[in-house]
């Protein structure tokens, strides 16, 4: 079938079968391989993407349901000349060892803060439920917090600079 | 060049201890134990410097990494120390992994937490003699005399003249080795002991595909090869007809050992894959009592490991007062989130397999021989690794992929799905132990024996030749950190029992280490509180003043320090001790915790480790983070059993692992440098902190938890 959604904010035109994975769509004909395949299930989050601005696993996600949607994957999130602030935590958080299951986490993190600005550890524990099998979830929650300060303080350079 | 032995490894041969004839067979496997259980793997054979290090015109430098990137920070703490001895800076080189056909090849593999003790003389020897050529390079070509000139930040310098080490190189057709000059004094490096970022932390936080699943070649087919979800299952027979009809399908390929589709998508091979009609040839079905009964010590061969005085007459089971407890521990999966896969060209006359694998020598091997082509003809081009913990320290799915491309004549990319993962793991094997011990009047330890009982971790690996079995006498991965460490304890003695599983264990992350100090470390807690003593003074009054043993105290105390041990707690919280020494790096570890609704929460891990010399501080924290949350995951919720011949079960979640809620809110790693060397830092930070856990518990409720996973009631 045809599918027509944005993906990382560029228009794209599909035509490929209904039932297909998104995150199949991303890796195999798009060539966004930073989405990653950990199982298939909805059950490690390594494939988090965004959906209209909302974390979701698409590894079970038929490319269908994201007709004219608004697809975000970790290519999208920032660059290596300019990183969200979820990324930039993560790099001075030193976060990743083997880093396979990190975008799927960097996704969900900004979600998160995009969703609640200022998470409590609780609200961390409750929405960040994806698999690191490396164990480094002791930096990510600490560079969750610095991703919000990072952002708190994006905004207010950002409002000087408008109010100059 | 042509190729040729440059620097020999510093290795205790096996050779030479065998010589020891006076020894009987006893005795020499307990010493060959002894000996095994302290030394550091050597790095064997390294190539030639500028097989490691490329120096391309621009003035960068690509240093080609035999060891494998998985995450322990490898690529990183090489560079460090081979800038130190080049004379150039970190942010001037690129590692990238050595392909086979670099000839820069390791001639083991990327594990047992060697990485960098391994490369530490060999590298900075490498990277001097590199300095070394090029200086001599520049000499000649430029008619200087070579006492003149100096190098640093990757330029060679001669009064106000320079010439960067891309200039030089870039004229130079063939090398010459010289002699291996003298190394600097490890107090002038600039790099090695710096907490700098990982080298790769800029790839990993922006999504570059860079791992052996995010491997294309042009032209690509994709392929499933179908995995039992029994236990001890061979191929029956196949019926493809159903398979043959679906959409997509290229080819079916059926070998002897092995059924594969290949197709032009992911989806569509594994459809294909799933219309299989196959039946699995088994023995019989296989539960987890059967297992469990296997496993009980006593039912396996024994293997004395250590003997130190007269511990088995003292603890007879007759003898007054003695104490005795039994442990366990159940099969666990690797569970890396990159599932294992390659994608793999085979041509004419030659092949090509990008994947992760820690062992690439061997890897390289299997294909040669499936595909009956040379070593020569064969290129493996390891990949980032998703997580290896040993997993990928046998990769015979590369020789299976190959076979797939050869049929179609295209590159074919294959990986497991998750169920596959699970079903077909090369598991940590379950284990039993059995502690005795008895206590003095005054209340120290006369004698201490520690019965093991594990399936197979060394044995059946490819990376052992099978003579290995005959000359240890007992698997050494399955007793690692199954010794007792307390030297002060005048009678001790350790025992290994070999059982053979139906299902394939082998190499997990610290291997034995765990489950053996789990039981060790416990029994310990147990003995202190018989005795009526402070378990960390229990322990440190069981250990004599020897090199090891002052390293061990030493970090007992820093962490016993750094935690404020013995402190009160807020209500409902408390302490546990647990230590280990594994391949000479003593860690211990205080879990702090509480427990509601039967649930056990770790608060927080204070953690004192003596790796030597430290290369990289970050990473050594890191890696004692990283392995003490795959510890409690393992010490607290994992557990794979066998149900009706299945090995259940096939998904994270029901897997139940250790999530963002369940991690310590606060780690404490205490870095001790109480050697001269740089040691083992991936995998002895994973030995105590199931014992460190389950004593907390014990001092919370007063329940001792003998098995894992811990399970209050
Ligand atoms: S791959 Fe999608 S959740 Fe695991
Ligand atoms: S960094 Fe390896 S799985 Fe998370």
């Amino acid at each position: 079938m045809k599918i027509e959604c944005t993906i990382n904010g560029e228009k794209r035109k599909l035509e490929t079968e209904g039932s297909t994975p998104l995150l199949w769509v991303l890796r195999d004909e798009l060539g966004l391989k930073g989405t990653k395949f950990g199982c298939g299930k909805a059950a490690c989050g390594a494939c988090t993407v965004h959906v209209n601005g909302t974390a979701i696993r698409s590894c079970s996600y038929p490319i269908q349901a994201a007709q004219q949607a608004e697809i975000r994957t970790i290519e999208g999130l920032g660059n290596e000349s300019a990183l969200h602030a979820v990324q930039q935590a993560w790099q001075e958080e030193i976060v990743p060892q083997c880093g396979y299951c990190q975008p799927g986490f960097m996704m969900a993190a900004a979600a998160l803060i995009d969703r609640i600005p200022d998470p409590t550890d609780e609200d961390i524990d409750q929405n960040i439920t994806n698999i690191c099998r490396c164990g480094t979830y002791y930096r990510m929650r600490k560079a969750i917090h610095r991703a919000v300060a990072i952002q708190q303080h994006q905004k207010e350079t950002a409002s000087e600079n408008s109010t100059l | 060049m042509k190729r040729r032995k440059f620097l020999v490894g510093s290795a205790i041969g096996v050779g030479v201890i065998l010589g020891s004839g006076y020894l009987s067979r006893k005795v020499w496997r307990r010493y060959l134990a002894g000996v095994a259980n302290t030394i550091d793997l050597p790095y064997l054979k390294p190539a030639p410097p500028h097989l490691w290090f490329e120096i391309k015109a621009n003035n960068e430098i690509i240093l080609h990494c035999p060891k494998v990137e998985m995450g322990q920070g490898a690529f990183t703490g090489l560079a460090q120390i081979a800038a130190d001895e080049l004379d150039v800076r970190v942010d001037q080189m690129q590692v990238v992994h050595a392909t086979t056909d670099t000839d820069n090849i390791d001639e083991f593999s990327t594990g047992g937490s060697t990485s960098i003790s391994s490369l530490w003389q060999p590298l900075r020897e490498l990277a001097a003699t590199m300095r070394e050529m090029l200086k001599n390079e520049a000499a000649k070509q430029h008619n200087l005399p070579i006492k003149d000139l100096s190098t640093s930040e990757g330029m060679i310098r001669h009064g106000e003249q320079q010439l960067t080490y891309g200039e030089i190189a870039a004229s130079v057709e063939t090398w010459t080795v010289p002699k291996t000059p003298p190394l600097k004094d490890p107090k002038s490096y600039q790099w090695v002991g710096k907490p700098i970022p990982r080298v790769d932390l800029l790839e990993k936080v922006t999504g570059s595909p860079i791992y052996g699943m995010d491997a294309e070649m042009p032209d690509m087919l994709f392929g499933a090869i179908a995995r039992p979800d029994k236990v001890d299952a061979e191929l029956g027979t196949v019926d493809t007809a159903e398979a043959d009809k679906m959409p997509g399908v290229v080819k079916i390929v059926q070998e002897k050992d092995f059924v594969g589709v290949i197709a032009h998508s992911y989806t569509e091979a594994e459809n294909a894959k799933n219309a299989l009609n196959i039946t699995w040839k088994t023995n019989r079905a296989w539960q987890s009592s059967d297992i469990l009964e296997m496993i009980q010590v006593g039912k396996g061969s024994p293997q004395e490991i250590q003997k130190e005085g007269r511990a088995d007459r003292l603890l007879d089971s007759s003898s007054e007062g003695l104490m005795q407890a039994e442990y366990s521990s159940p099969i666990g999966a690797h569970a890396q989130l990159e599932p294992n896969g390659a994608v793999a060209y085979v041509e004419k006359d030659k092949a090509t397999v990008i994947i992760s694998t820690q062992v690439v020598k061997l890897t390289r091997s299997e294909v040669a021989k499936r595909l009956g082509m040379k070593k020569e003809q064969v290129n493996i081009i390891p990949s980032f690794l998703g997580g290896g913990f040993g997993r990928r320290l046998h990769t015979p799915h590369a020789a299976e992929i190959a076979v797939l491309s050869r049929a179609v004549g295209r590159p074919v990319k294959c990986f497991y799905n998750r169920q596959e993962e699970f079903q077909n793991d090369t598991f940590r094997p379950p284990t039993h132990h059995v502690l005795k011990a008895k206590l003095s009047d005054n209340k120290e330890i006369i004698a201490l024996e520690h019965h093991v009982s594990s399936g197979d971790v060394m044995f059946g690996s490819p990376l052992f030749p099978g003579i290995a079995e005959h000359i240890l006498g007992a698997d050494l991965g399955a007793w690692r950190g199954g010794m007792i460490q307390y030297s002060g304890i005048p009678n001790h003695r350790a025992v290994s029992w070999r059982v053979k599983l139906p299902f394939a264990t082998s190499w997990w992350r610290s291997l034995g280490l765990l489950a053996n100090t789990f039981a060790i470390e416990s029994f310990m807690d147990e003995l202190a509180h018989r005795a009526g003593k402070d378990p960390v003074a229990f322990r440190l009054a069981h250990i004599n003043d020897s090199e090891a043993g002052l390293r061990l105290k030493a970090v007992i105390q820093a962490a016993a320090e750094k935690a404020k041990w013995g402190q009160a707690l807020e209500e409902g919280h408390a302490m546990g001790f647990a230590c280990s020494t594994d391949v000479n790096t003593p860690v211990a570890q205080v879990a702090e915790i509480s427990i509601s609704n039967d649930k056990i929460k770790v608060h927080k891990v204070t953690c004192a480790i003596d790796p030597g010399l430290v290369i990289n501080p970050d990473q050594v924290r890191a890696q004692c983070e990283g392995a003490i949350i795959m510890g409690m995951s393992a010490a607290m919720f994992e557990e794979m059993e066998v149900v009706d011949n299945s090995l259940q079960p096939i998904i994270y979640g029901p897997y139940r692992m250790a999530q963002m809620r369940d991690a310590p809110k606060e780690i404490d790693v205490v870095l001790l440098e109480n050697a001269q060397t740089p040691g083992a830092v991936g995998e002895p930070p994973l030995g105590p902190i199931g014992a460190a856990i389950a004593n907390a518990v014990f001092a919370l409720t007063g329940q001792r938890l003998r098995s894992m996973p811990l399970q209050p009631a």
